[in-house]
């Protein structure tokens, strides 16, 4: 009875999430709207921005979707507890680390994947120490190291790492509250 | 025998790629709506708006710093060219610092996105830890710096 009504609660808030999606794309276009008959020039000049990031963005999705199939069929549950889950140790956070660090695209692209994974028994702390470390991106190191030398760009991957692995136990220490 | 296994394994990969579908699907809202708001930003928010901030004193700056790379978005090279710039007008390496960490490790404009899809709970502590630690970052490799050099 109690199962029944769990899953009731759960399809109910699935279907709450579903519409959430809608009612904030919703807003967006409305703000877009209003500020339409203020700024039209600027608000067409957003539009255009937008364009040109989906259309950037969208080798991404594409990618992101067929890593997430792939994963859906070679990957078990039983894998991703293995290596990610609640017995993996020091072996789950390399394997966030690195997986951040190497991880391209944007980053809200990632939200769905990481998501499947987290319902697959992937810990909430190893999925906030891949996005913590999303923020070293190996491509544009040698631009920081131009604006602010090599010693400061070395310094800081080490404490972004400190740091993600801080974030990590915390996250994970009030998820298991 | 083996014509079942081939049956099963096709049925699998297919199945897996529509589940892989259908649970991007959902997402794709949200995703559209914060290409929108980055759009906006772009727009509304100037470079000039940006660098305005970092008046105050080191403290008041490094608060600043990591409140706008919090709201910011876009390339983090935009956030490297803005830090560079900072530099030239004397502003403090601590809250330039908490800027850029700020920037890639806290998302304002994808708070929306990341609570949806990961939860609220999540996204919101993520969030605010990730505001705190971009600025124990930055006192951190700048005081290291200033002791290696």
């Amino acid at each position: 009875m109690k199962d029944k009504m769990d899953t009731r609660n759960t399809e109910k808030k699935r279907k709450e999430n579903k519409h959430g999606g809608a009612y904030f794309l919703g807003l967006v276009l409305l703000l877009y709207l209003v500020l339409f008959f203020f700024e039209p020039e600027k608000i067409q000049e957003s539009l255009k921005i937008s364009g040109n990031v989906f259309i950037q963005i969208a080798p991404w999705l594409f990618l992101i979707i067929f890593l997430m199939g792939i994963i859906n069929y070679f990957v078990k549950p039983k894998t991703v507890l293995k290596y990610v889950g609640k017995g993996s140790g020091i072996k789950g956070w390399f394997l966030a680390i690195s997986a951040g660090i190497l991880s391209h695209g944007p980053i809200y692209a990632w939200y769905p994947l990481l998501r499947d994974l987290r319902n697959q028994g992937m810990k909430s702390g190893l999925v906030a120490v891949f996005l913590y470390n999303r923020s070293i991106k190996i491509p544009l190191l040698p631009f920081m190291a131009y604006y602010f030398g090599r010693s400061f760009v070395v310094t800081l991957i080490c404490f972004i790492i400190i740091a993600s692995i801080v974030q990590g136990q915390i996250i994970q220490s009030i998820e298991n509250e | 025998m083996k014509n079942k296994k081939q049956n099963g394994d096709k049925k699998g990969i297919v199945v897996s790629f529509y589940k892989a579908f259908k649970s991007f699907g959902t997402t794709l809202p949200i995703m559209l709506g914060i290409i929108l708001i980055f759009g906006l930003f772009r727009t509304f928010v100037s470079k000039e708006m940006l660098l305005s901030v970092f008046t105050g004193d080191t403290f008041q700056s490094t608060v600043m710093g990591a409140l706008i790379g919090s709201i910011s978005t876009g390339n983090p090279v935009t956030s490297y060219i803005i830090g560079g710039e900072l530099i030239k007008e004397d502003v403090s390496l601590i809250a330039i610092t908490s800027f850029i960490v700020a920037w890639v490790t806290v998302g304002i404009i994808q708070f929306p996105a990341e609570a949806g899809i990961l939860g609220r709970r999540f996204a919101f502590a993520r969030n605010i830890l990730s505001f705190i630690l971009s600025i124990l970052v930055s006192i951190a490799t700048v005081k290291t710096l200033m002791v290696i050099q």
